[in-house]
């Protein structure tokens, strides 16, 4: 690993630690309480997790979705819009805890890594916008008997919550091991499923079904942080799409939804063609 | 893709971020910051596969 991808992980692993800082509630089985759980971190980070000490905006969506009345999030969407324009999808290759896990399993030996995109890739990526449909929509049209809804993806789908939250807590409390059921055991297969995965396939969940990726890889394009390459420089090689591990095609689109930022393209390129910031 | 003119590309960036500061503004004001830390303080069954 060269040095700027050795920083890229620090980066990583520093922003996990800071915004999962509660100790106590690893040790403890409890949750943080604090008030800067009204604050949403970037990236997905289960705001049941005992160490998080902030919110998931996935989950902090689906929470003003579900109350009664509210059929749009002004606080939710407008945070996701400044962090998708400041960062793009920075956020899914610097911030974001679930992408550093699948990124280190993608580390583990695995039989066969598939490198080039299959014929079917286009689909399987447009899953993730098909799950944001999903999680903004079902909280509103599916109302319970007092009028609110749920957090039908954190319920059904999201592997953070069960990994973050739902083993630690299952774990520490024999309360909440005691109502694990069916629901649990679905979650728990989803969640090893992913993470079975991504010893074959760089970050599968972010690449096919997360749907704060799809919303930072709708502002890719237009996100004050972006890629260029200087036309001057590139030889035109394509080292840098061969390289890239979530299959863009960089040549083409330096700023494609798919490039979640991590640099690795520009470490690969010989002639440094490809320069990255706030300049444009 | 065709990539934005330079002058689009700020434009829309422009709109996109003004948006942006005032629906996080509008969203306070509307008390959504408290919806949120009432839901997040205590542990969400669903998100944990329970509830």
């Amino acid at each position: 690993m060269d040095k700027a991808q050795k920083k890229r992980r620090a980066i990583q692993a520093g922003f996990a630690a800071i915004t999962n800082s509660n100790v106590y509630g690893l040790v403890s089985g409890s949750i943080y309480r604090g008030k800067l759980k009204a604050l949403c971190v970037p990236g997905l980070n289960c705001y049941s997790c005992p160490a998080s000490v902030a919110s998931c905006p996935m989950g902090a969506l689906q929470a003003v979705l579900s109350n009664a009345g509210y059929y749009f999030s002004f606080y939710v969407y407008g945070y996701l819009i400044i962090a998708g324009m400041l960062f793009g999808r920075l956020v899914c290759g610097f911030l974001c805890p679930f992408g550093l896990l699948q990124e280190l399993l993608h580390k583990a030996p695995a039989r066969q890594k598939p490198k080039e995109a299959p014929k079917y890739m286009k689909f399987l990526r447009s899953i993730k916008y098909f799950v944001l449909a999903f999680a903004i929509i079902l909280p509103i049209a599916i109302p319970n008997a007092a009028g609110g809804g749920q957090p039908w993806f954190c319920k059904l789908i999201c592997p953070a919550g069960t990994l973050q939250a739902g083993i630690p807590l299952l774990i520490l409390n024999s309360a909440l091991r005691k109502a694990a059921g069916f629901l649990f055991s679905w979650k728990l297969a989803i969640l090893a499923a992913t993470l079975i995965l991504s010893t074959a396939t760089f970050r599968p969940f972010c690449k096919y079904a997360c749907p704060l990726g799809a919303i930072y890889a709708m502002l890719n394009k237009v996100s004050l942080y972006s890629y260029s390459i200087d036309g001057s420089l590139c030889t035109n090689c394509m080292e840098c799409s061969r390289i890239c591990p979530m299959q863009a095609n960089i040549r083409q689109n330096p700023n494609s939804a798919e490039c979640i930022r991590c640099g690795a393209c520009k470490d690969a390129c010989k002639t440094k063609a490809i320069s990255s910031g706030y300049r444009r | 893709m065709k990539p934005l003119a330079n002058s689009s590309r700020k434009a829309i960036q422009a709109v996109l971020l003004a948006t942006g500061i005032l629906f996080a503004g509008i969203g306070v004001m509307r008390g959504e910051a408290g919806i949120i830390l009432r839901k997040a303080v205590y542990i969400c069954l669903e998100c944990i596969g329970i509830g």
